[in-house]
């Protein structure tokens, strides 16, 4: 038996506004912009619902009602769902449709799409629990499998999340550490014993999430029948992962290109072969034994050709506005205030410190980084602004700033 | 006494002290029946009404708008409505073609002109008329560049001007000293007359600081350095921040507001997160009135660390609104300011050390302030025009010496 183990993330950010100094002190409303730019969240959740969620949605619903054998999970963070309850109800009803159907997983991770992990796990496992009680109460279903923010992983998670309890957890099939292996099996953390790591087969899931759409591909145009026989020449092969942010249907690849169709036709063809199958990242690992183990211990993402965490903390700007949002954490949650601690939270989300990534900007290809900000510098001001009257908030509660 | 007076920029269109110092010093003179014509390289409107303002125009040229700071380009509208943009040095040699046009219908007794931008003007109008130039040094090509590898086309026009001018104004003792350096000029043809300020032209603070972040640290114990100026090479503020960083060590609740824009921005935002003191350090772009005035007024010490200052204005703005100051030692100004702190501007030690002492000693921080005050209630324009007009006077032709 082969299967398809597709899994889909989805995510967005609360973008924090042209927030000055004169700012700071004066109003907290970060993440209210009410220009007509691309800080604004309520616009972007529009366009987003209407270019990817809404017509994909519909699509998956038709194809688990065309075909039985057909399964996905998703990860959905807590920001977005947050976003879709307030902007888009329609978009989150059609999440919850796909759903009901029984064959949709949701993967666990932080509500935030935080890198807490990395600066505090009492924070990390907080965000963790907020996440799982959303999921539980939005779409009745208690997450079995993890995935940390942009599939980040090493030795250390894997132990948190076995002892956590989790059967499963997901990262990057990056090959320094597969080495001569092949991502397209299950396989056993290193230090652990009851949990599996399923890792994204990069080269099959890029085809689609990057190269689709792209007319100097020596493969354009992709077809379902195409990718199926490429799936199929792997004789040994369980499973395959095909890990993917969601708003690769319609809007990294537009409608234009044909995805949508490419999505529908390729579970007819990949059924056309007897024993090939879909399977959640769930089932998968229930239905597959280990292999061998995998050692991780740096950590790796599923993010650029670094595949490590250098787009979020590789430069000066990045680690020092992160560790300074860290710090305030006991200050922060020793207020109580709700409000504040969940502004706090929002800030964490690792979108803001990508967007002061200066990798791209320094070699001028700023068309490989998206961005709602003109400059790195320009994310890094506001975002700081945003710090500074976070420390006015505190100081107005009589806590150390 | 009929002055001609050759300028690049008058207030509200200046870049820089330039044009406030050339307004000043006009004033001033008029006090003194210096009856002056003040030729611009554009049209606009200023509001002054103790000179005559002319726009020298090229023939056939309706309008000139300058589109920002003085190194900026020019749009020129011809008769005819077109338009044309023309850089710095075509800009230049047409304002020498137009003072040669305009100079055919006027008579006057001396010709003063202010830096190189007009010094080729200034030259033609000696070669057409024979009447004595006093060319006027606020900075030569050696500070605005920070080293001796400036424009060799400005070198140029500097060292032939000074050299066939009649006398020569430096702005303070260094200018001086760099005009005899550079350019070889006899040290006796050189005249330092520094710049003032005029304590009676100060707009009030309104006692609500637009700066409401700093405000309430400053309530919590904290203390702020503040830099108002073009974030140029020139300027000295990555060694700022390099000091910064030290005090931040020793005294942790310091902060730096550091506004104005130019090239260097980006790089100092980078340098500051990279020395670890990105939240201590806020940057806030080019700001005017009000929050001009008011980052004057919140700050606790003034820092201006020029690697080369020809003058300087700003730490006499900073103590006009109640800040003291610490000025490199390679400033004109800190040859006239006797209660101030000084350093020279390679010393990051001892910067340090200075800005510590104050931000660790408001007794220190007022004594410095009221001392200052008194020292700058007393500065005048007046007294600059006085030596100014004796220079008039020497060389007016005819005139009773």
């Amino acid at each position: 038996m082969k299967a398809v183990v597709l899994y889909l993330h989805v995510h967005q950010p609360f973008r924090i506004r042209h927030y000055t100094i004169f700012d700071s002190g004066v109003k907290h409303d970060y993440f209210d912009s009410d220009a007509e730019n691309d800080t604004n969240n309520e616009r972007i959740l529009h366009k987003v619902a209407h270019k990817s969620y809404l017509p994909t949605n519909a699509r998956l619903l038709e194809i688990l009602k065309e075909n039985p054998d057909f399964k996905l999970s998703l990860s959905i963070t807590g920001t977005v769902l947050e976003q879709l309850e307030r902007w888009s109800p329609e978009a989150l009803k059609s999440f919850q449709d796909l759903c009901a159907t029984g064959r949709v997983e949701i993967v666990a991770e932080t509500y935030h799409h935080s890198l807490a992990f990395f600066y505090s796990r009492s924070e990390f496992e907080m965000q963790v629990d907020m996440h799982r009680r959303k999921i539980e109460e939005l779409f009745g279903q208690t997450p079995k499998v993890f995935r940390n923010t942009e599939l980040s992983y090493n030795n250390d998670l894997a132990v948190w999340a076995d002892q956590a309890g989790y059967k499963g957890i997901l990262t990057e099939g990056w090959d320094p550490v597969l080495q001569w292996r092949s991502p397209n099996f299950v396989y056993r953390p290193a230090n652990t014993e009851n949990i599996r790591l399923l890792m994204k087969n990069y080269k099959l899931s890029d085809d689609i999430a990057f190269r689709f759409g792209d007319h100097d591909w020596a493969e354009y145009p992709l077809t379902a029948d195409k990718f199926s026989h490429w799936m199929s020449e792997d004789h040994n092969a369980t499973n395959f992962n095909l890990f993917m942010d969601y708003e690769t249907f319609g809007e990294h690849q537009w409608e234009h290109t044909g995805v949508f169709d490419f999505l529908q036709q390729l579970p007819r063809e990949w059924s056309k072969t007897e024993g090939n199958t879909f399977m959640t990242v769930s089932e998968a690992i229930d239905n597959f034994q280990p292999v061998d183990k995998v050692d991780v211990p740096q950590t790796i993402t599923w993010a650029d050709t670094e595949r490590d965490l250098s787009a979020w903390l590789g430069n000066g700007m990045q680690g020092s506005s992160i560790q300074a949002l860290y710090d305030m954490q006991d200050r922060i949650l020793g207020t109580g205030d709700l409000a504040l601690i969940e502004d706090w939270r929002k800030l964490q989300t690792s979108d803001h410190f990508y967007y002061m990534c200066t990798k791209w900007f320094n070699d001028g290809d700023i068309h490989a980084y998206f961005s709602p900000y003109d400059t790195p510098y320009e994310a890094y001001m506001n975002f700081m602004n945003a710090y500074r009257d976070l420390q006015t908030r505190l100081a107005e509660k009589g806590m150390a700033v | 006494m009929k002055i001609l007076m050759l300028g690049w920029e008058l207030p509200p269109h200046n870049s820089g002290g330039l044009g406030i110092a050339c307004y000043q010093l006009c004033k001033a003179l008029s006090k003194k029946s210096v009856d002056i014509e003040f030729v611009l390289p554009y049209n606009a409107d200023h509001g002054i009404d103790f000179m005559h303002i002319t726009a020298a125009h090229p023939q056939g040229v309706a309008e000139v708008l300058r589109s920002g700071i003085a190194y900026d380009s020019y749009k020129y509208i011809l008769e005819d409505g077109q338009e044309t943009w023309i850089d710095i040095f075509g800009q230049q040699q047409l304002y020498e073609h137009a003072v040669a046009r305009l100079v055919e219908s006027r008579e006057f007794d001396i010709v003063h002109a202010h830096d190189w931008l007009t010094f080729r003007a200034a030259l033609r109008v000696k070669e057409l008329k024979n009447c004595p130039i006093i060319l006027h040094v606020h900075s030569v090509e050696s500070d605005r560049s920070g080293g001796p590898h400036g424009n060799p086309y400005v070198k140029e026009i500097e060292a032939v001007a000074l050299h066939m001018a009649d006398r020569v104004i430096a702005v303070s003792q260094r200018t001086k000293d760099a005009i005899v350096r550079d350019y070889g000029v006899p040290a006796d043809k050189i005249e330092v007359v520094h710049n003032s300020i005029d304590p009676q032209g100060f707009e009030p603070l309104d006692g609500d600081n637009a700066y409401r972040y700093l405000s309430i640290m400053k309530s919590l114990g904290y203390r702020v350095v503040t830099n108002i100026g073009r974030l140029t090479i020139q300027k000295g503020l990555p060694n700022l921040l390099r000091a910064a960083q030290k005090v931040v060590q020793h005294h942790p609740k310091t902060l730096f507001l550091i506004v104005g824009s130019g090239e260097q921005l980006y790089e100092l935002i980078d340098l500051a997160a990279d020395l670890g003191i990105g939240p201590n350090v806020i940057f806030t772009d080019f700001q005017r009135g009000k929050n001009w005035r008011d980052a004057f007024g919140i700050g606790d010490l003034f820092v201006m660390p020029s690697v080369s200052e020809p003058f300087g204005l700003t730490p006499l703005e900073a103590i006009g609104y109640g800040s003291p100051a610490l000025v490199s030692k390679q400033s004109g100004v800190s040859e006239v300011l006797n209660n101030c702190l000084k350093v020279d501007f390679w010393d990051i030690d001892e910067m340090a050390n200075k800005i510590a002492a104050v931000m660790q000693s408001d007794v220190l921080r007022d004594e410095l302030a009221q001392n200052g005050y008194r020292e700058f209630e007393r500065m005048s324009w007046d007294h600059v025009s006085d030596k100014v007009h004796n220079l008039y006077v020497e060389h007016s032709q005819g005139a009773p010496a």
